[in-house]
């Protein structure tokens, strides 16, 4: 065999595996579409907004308690994570000694490696126990919200970091050298600087915070309902699936499917939209 | 030493209080987690806790079957993902650039498929592996969905070390008048050899962690698997399954937890160790 002809041969192969990629992708996509086709083509989608509840064993499937409960333990567990991330990556870079520094980054690395099922175990013997002092029952949409916030926050403080790494070190040596403090440097030169770069990270990890599962699952109650208060239990989309796909047939699994497919696309949505942050180099 | 005006001295000092308290706030809460989970865990741990079958739903015994499955799992995980994933990256490396719009798309879609919820690729999983191809709940069913987990992560870090060896190295080769091929195999993948194995041990750790994807590929069957094709219980499903299902099986939960950050622990060690290296040679 020619040189050149076994160089084609490789080529292409290494062609197809970048496609198995894509192609893998497309796969999650039509599989789910799939699935859930059922209920795309025969019935009226609206009954998924309007129906009185979600009793699946009767023909009720009303998902908007758990997208919004979703919703809830997202937006409160980015509440904590963003600022928590942020402030940690300030400290790791501009405030703290070098020693106390790599340590908080190697925690937070750490942190970030530890399976959700841990926290959401601790969770269950630690935060559910505490907020149970305060009210019953415990399990909650607060106890969902905290434990989130421990497997997100790891995530957002690397990508913090990171973002404030490509800050530009001239711009600010030159603000020490106008004799700016230190505070303004930050306000005025750092964080416009890394904004692309946090707010990737911030769309990055809703994602992921919309998409856990089971360490939700293990703290929240897991009842289907609008939480008044932040100490009612609540359910989640995620958990949802992983509570019911066990014995759902029929409708009730097109169902579970169509809120996969659901949040493909809420993920899909903020990827691209991650991607519009991109960030820029900045030229000298 | 200029003197601030007041209030800019007061927003500093306050920036800086705050970042610490952030930051000891996480030191703080990650020596209470290992603290607490070694305090637990410990006692429990010996040879014959990770050598012999879990008795009462796993409230006695140990950990042997989970253990095994975890290895399997990761074992063909990575056999499937791995020759993929160095050919993917090889072809988004070596040839192709941003400006190709057949290469943005496949970084698109890396994106997105990185970002997949956990429990919708178990979705993909069981409908997919487990239902289309029939592979039912086994081994081998989880293992190919932890490959479509792992291979975004396991594409970027390997196109990374590919894209990171210097120019240089390919124009002596193509000097020498090597092939495509022979370059490849003879110049690039040793150089980027120690890049490969980086990636695999972060892919490792992101597979060991995972729970939600295999709840409905793999199973949770205690029994000690005899094939790829029986179904295997991982060490973060047993944590999950104890703390959720078992009444009292929060110090066998405790102690699965222990052994599984120990795991992870080591991975973090090992790979900081890695990059370390990598990082010193690439600035020599």
């Amino acid at each position: 065999m020619s040189p050149c002809y076994r160089d084609k041969l490789f080529i292409t192969g290494f062609k197809a595996a970048a496609c198995i990629t894509v192609l893998s992708l497309m796969f999650i996509i039509f599989f789910l579409i799939y699935e859930s086709s059922s209920i795309l083509t025969s019935t009226n989608l609206s009954q998924y907004l309007l129906d009185e509840s979600w009793h699946p064993t009767d023909g009720e499937f009303l998902l908007t308690p758990m997208i919004v409960g979703s919703v809830l333990i997202m937006f409160g567990a980015m509440l904590f994570s963003i600022p928590l991330g942020i402030f940690t990556a300030i400290l790791i870079h501009y405030y703290a000694p070098v020693w106390i520094a790599h340590l908080l980054q190697r925690i937070v690395e750490i942190l970030g490696g530890i399976p959700s099922v841990v926290f959401g175990f601790w969770g269950i013997i630690m935060i559910v126990p505490f907020l149970a002092s305060i009210q019953a029952p415990g399990t909650s949409l607060l106890a969902g919200v905290l434990v989130l916030t421990l497997i997100v926050f790891p995530g957002m403080t690397l990508f913090a970091c990171s973002a404030l790494q490509q800050v530009n070190k001239l711009h600010i040596q030159n603000a020490i050298a106008l004799g700016l403090s230190r505070f303004s440097i930050i306000k005025h030169i750092i964080l416009p600087q890394a904004k692309p770069g946090l707010l990737t990270g911030m769309i990055l990890q809703s994602g992921r915070a919309i998409g856990e599962t089971l360490a939700v699952l293990m703290v929240c109650g897991n009842v289907v309902q609008i939480p008044g208060s932040l100490f009612e239990p609540v359910r989640t989309l995620t958990s949802n699936i992983a509570l019911e796909m066990a014995y759902a047939m029929d409708e009730h699994r097109s169902a579970l499917f169509l809120s996969g497919l659901l949040l493909m696309f809420v993920v899909l949505g903020l990827v691209l939209l991650s991607e519009k942050f991109k960030s820029v180099p900045i030229t000298e | 030493m200029i003197k601030l005006p007041a209030k800019q001295q007061m927003a500093d000092l306050l920036l800086k209080i705050t970042s610490w308290f952030c930051g000891l706030l996480i030191i703080f809460f990650f020596a209470y987690l290992l603290f607490d989970i070694l305090l637990h865990g410990l006692p429990r741990i010996s040879l014959e806790y990770l050598f012999s079958q879990p008795l009462k739903a796993g409230r006695e015994g140990g950990i042997a079957p989970m253990l095994l499955s975890t290895l399997l799992l990761l074992a063909l995980c990575l056999l499937i993902a791995l020759p993929i994933g160095i050919a993917s990256a090889i072809y988004l490396a070596e040839y192709t650039n941003e400006s190709q719009w057949f290469a943005r798309f496949i970084q698109r879609s890396l994106n997105v498929l990185a970002s997949v919820p956990s429990i919708v690729m178990g979705l993909f999983g069981y409908a997919f592996f487990v239902i289309a191809l029939q592979l039912g709940f086994s081994i081998l069913a989880g293992a190919l969905t932890l490959a479509c987990m792992v291979l975004p992560l396991l594409i970027r870090s390997i196109e990374d070390s590919l894209r990171n060896i210097p120019d240089i190295h390919r124009l002596n080769a193509r000097a020498l008048g090597l092939s495509d091929t022979r370059m490849l195999f003879q110049v690039l993948l040793p150089l980027a050899a120690q890049g490969i194995l980086l990636a695999v041990i972060l892919s490792v750790g992101r597979a060991m962690a995972e729970t939600a994807a295999l709840l409905y590929t793999s199973g949770y069957v205690t029994r000690m698997p005899e094939s790829v094709m029986d179904s295997g219980r991982s060490l973060s499903v047993h944590i999950f399954d104890l703390s959720m299902n078992v009444p009292g099986g929060e110090q066998s939960a405790y102690a699965s937890a222990f052994v599984l950050m120990l795991l992870l622990l080591i991975i973090n060690l090992f790979s900081n160790r890695l990059s370390s290296v990598i990082q010193n040679r690439s600035t020599r």
